[in-house]
């Protein structure tokens, strides 16, 4: 059976299982009249026969499929002619890949040579065993459970405790997913980061000017080694995220602003969400309208008072990135405000402040700790945002000051080095590991300071 | 205390000549507070301007009309009329002979061609299927509406400007005469462009369509749905009611808020370094797509969650307790479908994002070109927004239409799903 009617199977037994395991807890009594004979509802006796049929044969399906790729391709190698078995890693990997591929039909059996073509069939031969394999363990394993576990009930049988029990750690394993996350990225991210360092030192990586990871194939070819100094990639990010920055601040925070103490509360109803639509659009439509419409404006207003501007200007990017982030800026700036006591302005009032002195001089200042904090998770988002830049910054590395020149940021050369063909193990590779690594710190950081200080300040007035 | 005194008229004056000041100053900070609210607003109406202009001439495609004889010499010269030679054919013989057919006086080989470049390759893939549906046909003449090439559809959507030299233009002068003469004649038309919402990825504009995108990001939400509502449901569930306070449940709370803010191209790299180089699961495939944007919606879905938990009053967890419930009886039977309008609400924003997300798909290969439009969750397929990116970056000009015509789809899926979010909300809102 394929994975998928595997699973199907199994769901169907479970739904048996559970049926099972309720009418026996019910013939033990003597049917429903019975019922107050029982420790707890028949139903339970059905969910922990049905539990006890599902879990454990999930755990091993999911165990067997895991592996089993990887078993039957070392299987599959030692059938390979002894000529290719010897090839070196890398090619031995290419080949095995043509396996997978041919298995997959995502080539036609003509392009491959014969070699290939039996290690295919192989393949599929051993796929076809072993699915059989699990097919049948899983049918004994259920099956037995149930009848095991059915023997075993008995009207003193404390099923719904034990349920309970299960139940609640499926929930706690479910709440851990995001520590396995957060341990998944490190592990990953810093392991492949760790083999890039041990090629190019740690420093070369973080205080070298110059950056081109094009490595030559050859070791004789001209520029063959490639440079690894990511200032230029860390000087692009922070240019076109201050761009992004001097665009949403102004406008997020002065329409929050607005928004929280002037607007009638019918404006404020409608003009709020709609803001907020800016934040829903894709960062892709963003990115095309760069390209399309802002990058190409730019350059032409500059032509026209004689600036010379890259058609792919940190500019433009930052601009659009800018328009994205003006509503994360305003939404949480109008919190902030919103927070601040009432008695606060009344006191201001009370003096004799008009509303804006009100506002500048009193409101803004005990909101300020948190507007800082919003302003911070704006900037780690403009820092990580992806497909704006991709789209409309540049690809080559810049160390400039000037936002009318092409800059190119971390994320953009994330993209550029893992997208399309990738040679494994090569510093090209593992450099967008490295990056990435880099790239989480940073975020990571700002994200911890900046929910800080908004805790700290939410409790100031709760 | 160096000041002197003011008298009371002294001070008056002084705040009259200030308070003009002071209430242009106020005018002047509340015209800038609407001046960005309106200045915000007019980036969503210029952003959408743009995208609706370009995009909705996307839906129309050119097509010409041919009368085209399925003539037997051509497509079946041994008359065995069986289906390997019917499929074989030289179907774009047909196309020519019909064109020469329409253009009497078009002589030698470069005039020809020109000629042919006027009708889309797919016109005799068009004839083949005709061809194959009904072999009858052959002998007979038909008139036939056969898509037109991309540059003739740029120039009768106006996007070509017949002022620039022949060189620098999609069509020559030759060819634009040919297309006047076909348009006077009502032989050159707008239709709707069917193919671009029903079939797959093309590298010529004409051919392109969206289905397979769509079916790519139907099976990765789907599948995205699956995984994290269900492990977001049992982990809000486990933290709102069932687990103390202590520094465990205190790391996962700070770990699922950081992970709310970390960039989705992480997650990218994650998924490429774990579930495709550790696990070996095939690249490119929605099944890797959906477990990497089920760990982004996952932070959303747990915080909308508990929110919807939270909002559920005490008192009825009480009173199920005192009827004798046990804690997970009391969770699943009362708690659960009270919070459960507010847990939908969560989820389908978080699915709207994870449709919208393009990023780290790029990282586990959903950027491939593929034209087949994806049957499974193993198929290799891409994604909507990826599909965007792929367009976007085509020199074509025919594509840039394209693009924004996929961008308006993928804009109309989002504005649903948002829409029932919020009717969802104002539907199922309780308050206590």
């Amino acid at each position: 059976m394929t994975p998928a009617a595997l699973l199907l199977a199994l769901a169907l037994l479970s739904v048996g299982a559970f049926w099972i395991g309720k009418s026996r807890s019910l013939a033990l009594v003597g049917g429903t009249r019975g019922v107050r004979h029982l420790h707890s509802l028949p139903s339970h006796y059905g969910l922990m026969t049905a539990l006890w049929c599902a879990l454990p044969a999930l755990a091993v399906i999911l165990l067997w499929l895991a592996f089993q790729d990887a078993i039957i391709l070392r299987l599959v190698t030692d059938h390979l002619p002894a000529g290719v078995r010897d090839l070196p890693h890398n090619e031995l990997s290419l080949v095995l890949n043509d396996v997978r591929n041919l298995v997959a039909g995502n080539v036609p059996p003509g392009s491959v040579n014969e070699s290939v073509r039996a290690a295919a069939a192989e393949y599929t031969r051993m796929r076809g065993i072993s699915r059989m394999a699990l097919t049948v363990l899983i049918m004994v394993m259920t099956i037995g459970t149930i009848l095991w576990v059915r023997s075993r009930i008995t009207p003193q049988l404390r099923a719904r405790n034990r349920v309970e029990v299960v139940i609640e750690w499926l929930l706690i394993g479910c709440s851990t997913i995001a520590v396995f996350t957060t341990i998944g990225i490190v592990a990953s991210v810093a392991f492949e980061a760790f083999r890039f360092f041990s090629r190019i030192p740690v420093l070369d990586f973080l205080f070298g000017l110059s950056w081109s990871p094009q490595m030559a194939i050859r070791a004789d070819q001209v520029g063959s080694s490639g440079m690894f100094g990511a200032v230029p990639l860390f000087a692009g990010t922070a240019l076109i995220s201050l761009i992004a920055m001097l665009i949403a601040v102004p406008i997020g925070l002065y329409s929050a602003i607005y928004l929280a103490e002037y607007a009638h509360p019918r404006f404020r109803t409608w003009a709020k969400p709609l803001l907020e639509v800016l934040a829903g659009v894709p960062t892709v439509v963003y990115g095309f309208f760069a390209a399309l419409t802002i990058g190409p404006a730019l350059r032409g207003w500059g032509e026209t008072i004689g600036l010379n501007v890259a058609s792919e200007s940190a500019l433009a990017a930052g601009f659009v990135m800018g328009i994205m982030i003006i509503p994360f800026v305003s939404s949480l700036a109008d919190d902030m405000i919103s927070a601040v006591p009432q008695a606060l302005r009344d006191g201001a009032y009370a003096l004799g402040a008009t509303r804006s002195e009100t506002i500048k001089q009193v409101v803004l200042r005990a909101a300020l700790p948190g507007i800082v904090g919003g302003i911070l998770l704006a900037v780690s988002r403009a820092i990580g945002e992806t497909m704006i830049v991709v789209m409309a910054a540049g690809l080559a590395a810049n160390l400039t000051a000037n936002p009318l020149e092409a800059v190119t940021t971390v994320t953009v050369q994330i993209v550029t080095l893992l997208v399309g063909d990738q040679e494994f193990d090569s510093p090209k590779t593992l450099a967008a590991f490295a990056l990435g690594l880099v790239l989480f710190l940073v975020t990571l950081a700002l994200n911890v300071l900046a929910l800080h200080i908004v805790r700290k300040y939410r409790e100031q007035y709760e | 205390m160096n000041k002197p005194r003011l008298s009371a008229k002294e001070t008056q004056a002084l705040v009259a000549r200030s308070i003009r000041r002071r209430y242009w100053a106020e005018h002047r900070f509340r015209t800038y507070g609407l001046g960005a609210v309106i200045a915000g607003m007019a980036f969503l109406v210029y952003l959408f301007f743009v995208i609706f202009s370009n995009g909705i001439g996307a839906f129309r495609q050119t097509e010409l009309r041919l009368d085209v004889f399925y003539d037997p010499a051509i497509i079946d010269p041994a008359g065995t009329r069986k289906l390997e030679e019917l499929q074989s054919a030289d179907y774009a013989a047909v196309v020519r002979a019909a064109l020469k057919e329409r253009f009497k006086d078009v002589e030698g080989r470069a005039a020809t061609r020109e000629l042919t470049h006027l009708v889309s390759g797919s016109a005799a893939f068009d004839l083949q299927r005709a061809v194959l549906r009904n072999p009858s046909l052959l002998g007979t003449r038909e008139t036939r509406w056969v898509l037109a090439s991309d540059a003739v559809d740029l120039t009768l959507k106006g996007h070509v400007d017949r002022a620039l030299p022949e060189a620098e233009r999609p069509l020559s002068d030759r060819q634009l005469g040919w297309v006047d003469e076909l348009r006077a004649e009502g032989a050159l038309a707008l239709k709707f462009n069917k193919g671009f919402l029903t079939s797959g990825d093309s590298r010529e504009p004409e051919n392109a369509g969206i289905w397979g995108a769509v079916a790519g990001s139907f099976f990765t939400l789907v599948l995205t749905l699956l995984l994290s509502f269900p492990i977001g449901v049992a982990a809000a569930i486990y933290l709102e009611e069932f687990a103390r306070k202590n520094r465990w449940t205190d790391i996962i709370e700070v770990n699922i808020n950081n992970l709310a803010a970390v960039p989705s191209i992480v997650f990218g790299l994650l998924g490429l370094a774990v579930f495709i180089g550790f696990f070996g699961l095939p690249r490119s495939a929605p099944l890797v797509g959906a477990m990497v944007l089920t760990l982004l919606t996952l932070p959303t879905i747990i915080i909308a969650s508990r929110a919807a938990l939270k909002a559920v009053p005490p008192s009825i967890r009480e009173a199920a307790l005192g009827m004798g419930a046990s804690k997970i009886q009391m969770v699943m039977h009362h708690v659960l479908p009270l919070a459960m309008p507010g847990m939908l609400t969560g989820t389908i924003i978080g699915m709207a994002r994870a449709l919208g997300e393009s990023a780290p798909l790029l990282m586990i290969g959903m950027v491939a070109f593929i034209v087949d439009v994806p049957k499974g969750i193993t198929d290799p397929s891409t994604v909507l927004p990826v599909q965007v990116y792929l367009w976007s970056d085509s020199p074509e000009r025919g594509f840039v239409e394209k693009t924004s015509g996929a961008i308006i789809v993928l804009l109309a899926f989002l504005v649903v799903m948002n829409t029932t979010a919020v009717i969802l909300r104002k539907r199922f809102e309780r308050r206590w």
